[in-house]
């Protein structure tokens, strides 16, 4: 087994609702290396989020419970943290950053108050150093006079500017592990790419390994090394980037990719489009969840959850069927 | 100027813009005296032929909604003339808009706001009919069920509430509402942004399957260029308030001529891997000024790799550099 920085195992996540009891994440497991990225990509509502705030502890409880797994960092179990343990790995250690740059900054402190707080917070800086810290980091994410700009509020910054702030505070704190969740949703394209590139530059210069949340393939195919798979609270695929978009092997995967018209297509075709709907789940799935919605179902995938299988070393699926010729998995 | 294209055969101008000015004034001080104005849409001038799809697209802010709701005349516009069908829509007032309006109808963005949650899915897709008077109790309620049949609802929905929808459902309710009055003109502001992946397309392929039923002549406002690739058959950019390019959609994909085309289309992310590291990008600096404040000269020199001190004298002209493609930038020759 390779070495992970960290690793979750058999993780499930509950909310009580007024409908009854929605079952977010029922059993994802994964491994993060050192250094690498790992985009997880799937709809709103398939768990992705949710998955990561459990394992920062960031799920409001009541209504949310993780109810099951493990997720170990540096030897120890995230999980079984109390608040005030997990406070200093979050922020610290690993760090997160939020797909609404407009809401997640407060709109009352100044910008260079909110950098400073975690360096005096979690490295113990006085309030000076915390100062010329937060400069160097407004600079390094790419705002001009970063000096100057300390003093203003988040409302005198641009989304884009707002977000860089955002990831400045995420990596004040030379985190080993950075969380971004959607955290180019909410801008224009330019933006995007301004952004993701910055997070290209940061990644190989401070060493860190990224966990980048997105519902765009497009994104997760210029930047992650791994990809996940997300449908029904579950992982049903995954690949190394490159053999995700060659090979996809999940028929929701390649729902998923066929459904993208692309900016270099040279033939106008007809989008390809899975019926349905994404599932709410009021029960663990005992079946495939995707198995309504799917062309290749067939009476096992109604039955029995698949489990995730290797198709080839690094390439796991979570399928009866073999999408490739058509016939049911061994 | 025209911007008719040539190498369309079905040359029928549904729709003619010229010239068009939107701007919202800015009022300041205890006398509420207008300090300036916000220059929304500054100038744009655009045919729209019967049966075609003009994709618009730009990042937030640029006025594309704007160019959207002044058309439709949702705002009045400070300067220039909207012709459609050969009415001059600019100076209709009352009664006779509101004729015109049956002929042109809107789907918006946000399924979750654009759908009265007190209404049912009836009333709401039966009230343009009730507002214009076509028809009695009975024949709107078979209208209603008809129409949602079209946009692949269960037509026993109808007496449901919009919460009880998901949002790609919702949007057919909207495209539903849209089709009642049998338009022949529907801008289509952003429908699908608000939604899944695999939603969204079920919701392009109706758009699409709609537009070859009823000959349906769609201005589609979208910020996801890819997507406005695949519906388009003309694709219009946008920038701070100005058209800086317009061409058909394999010209402009293929061989864009303005630095902002370019940039843009170097920005989207393309789902593969191999292309994606191939391709050459253009990261612009900086963000999108302030339409209240435009730069002089050309709006996009302040961001622009090419920029130059002409730049910022002078407007560049909205020209026709080849049959059908237009542009704004002194040196879109060099790109040729």
């Amino acid at each position: 087994m390779p070495d992970f920085i960290l690793d979750v195992q058999g993780l499930e996540t509950t909310f009580k609702t007024p409908d009854g009891t929605v079952h977010a994440v029922n059993g994802v497991s994964f491994g993060l290396k050192e250094g690498e990225t790992l985009g997880v990509v799937g709809e709103s509502g398939c768990g992705k989020s949710v998955t990561m705030l459990s394992v920062l502890g960031l799920i409001p409880n009541p209504p949310g419970k993780v109810i099951a797994g493990k997720a170990v960092f540096s030897g120890q179990d995230l999980l079984k943290m109390s608040n005030e343990e997990i406070r200093h790995v979050r922020g610290g250690q690993i760090s997160m950053i939020f797909q609404d740059p407009m809401t997640s900054l407060n709109p009352v402190l100044t910008i260079g108050r909110q950098l400073e707080e975690p360096l005096m917070l979690h490295i113990g800086m006085t309030k000076k150093q915390a100062s010329e810290r937060a400069a160097e980091l407004l600079s390094m994410v790419g705002i001009p006079n970063a000096k100057d700009r300390l003093g203003d509020y988040p409302h005198q910054y641009s989304g884009g500017m707002r977000q860089r702030v955002m990831i400045a505070m995420a990596l004040s704190c030379s985190p080993q592990i950075l969380i971004a969740d959607e955290p180019t949703t909410a801008l224009d394209v330019t933006i995007q790419a301004q952004i993701t590139d910055l997070v290209k530059r940061l990644r190989s210069e401070l060493g860190m390994a990224v966990i980048w949340i997105t519902h765009d393939l497009g994104v997760v195919a210029g930047l992650a090394d791994r990809v996940l798979v997300m449908y029904g609270g579950l992982i049903i695929e995954e690949a190394p980037v490159k053999d995700l978009y060659a090979n996809p092997s999940h028929p929701y995967t390649i729902g998923l990719l066929g459904s993208l018209p692309r900016v270099d297509a040279k033939v106008h075709s007809k989008l390809y489009s899975i019926d349905g709907l994404p599932p709410v789940l009021y029960q663990k799935p005992n079946a495939c969840p995707f198995a309504p919605r799917c062309k290749w179902a067939i009476d096992r995938c109604w039955n029995e959850n698949p489990v995730l299988e290797p198709v080839s070393p690094e390439h796991r699926v979570a399928c009866w069927v073999d999408t490739k010729t058509g016939r049911p998995r061994s | 100027m025209s911007t008719t294209d040539n190498n369309n055969n079905n040359n029928e101008v549904l729709l003619k813009v010229e010239d068009l000015m939107m701007h919202f004034p800015i009022y300041r001080g205890v006398f509420q005296r207008q300090v300036g104005a916000v220059r929304a849409v500054d100038g744009v001038t655009f045919d729209i032929h019967r049966g075609e799809t003009l994709g618009l697209v730009g990042e937030s802010g640029c006025g594309k909604s704007t160019t959207g709701r002044t058309i439709l005349q949702l705002y009045r516009p400070t300067a220039g003339a909207v012709h459609f069908e050969g009415t001059d829509l600019v100076n209709l007032k009352g009664e006779e808009l509101r004729k015109m309006r049956r002929k042109m109808q809107m789907i918006f963005q946000d399924p979750y706001a654009s759908l009265n949650p007190r209404m049912t899915v009836a009333d709401i897709v039966g009230e343009p009919l009730m507002v214009h008077n076509v028809g009695t109790g009975k024949e709107i309620v078979e209208r209603v069920q008809h129409l949602l049949e079209l946009v692949n609802l269960n037509p026993s929905f109808a007496s449901r509430y919009p919460h009880e929808f998901s949002g790609g459902q919702r949007q057919r309710i909207g495209v539903a509402r849209a089709l009642a009055l049998q338009p022949s003109f529907i801008i289509c502001d952003e429908p699908i942004s608000a939604l899944d992946v695999s939603i969204q397309a079920q919701v392009v392929n109706l758009l699409e399957e709609l537009q070859e039923q009823f000959n349906l002549t769609y201005l589609f406002i979208a910020h996801d260029l890819s997507m406005v690739r695949h519906i388009s058959d003309r694709v219009v950019v946008m920038y701070l308030g100005v058209f800086v390019e317009l061409a058909d959609r394999e010209t402009l994909y293929s061989n864009p001529l303005h630095p902002y085309t370019q940039a843009l289309l170097s920005a989207v992310p393309v789902p593969d891997p191999v292309a994606d590291a191939k391709r050459q990008r253009t990261i612009l600096t900086g963000d999108v000024p302030s339409p209240a404040n435009p730069p002089s000269g050309c709006r996009f020199r302040t961001r622009c790799p090419i920029a130059e001190a002409r730049c910022a004298e002078s407007r560049p002209e909205f020209r026709e550099i080849k049959p059908g493609h237009f542009v704004a930038c002194f040196f879109a020759e060099r790109f040729l």
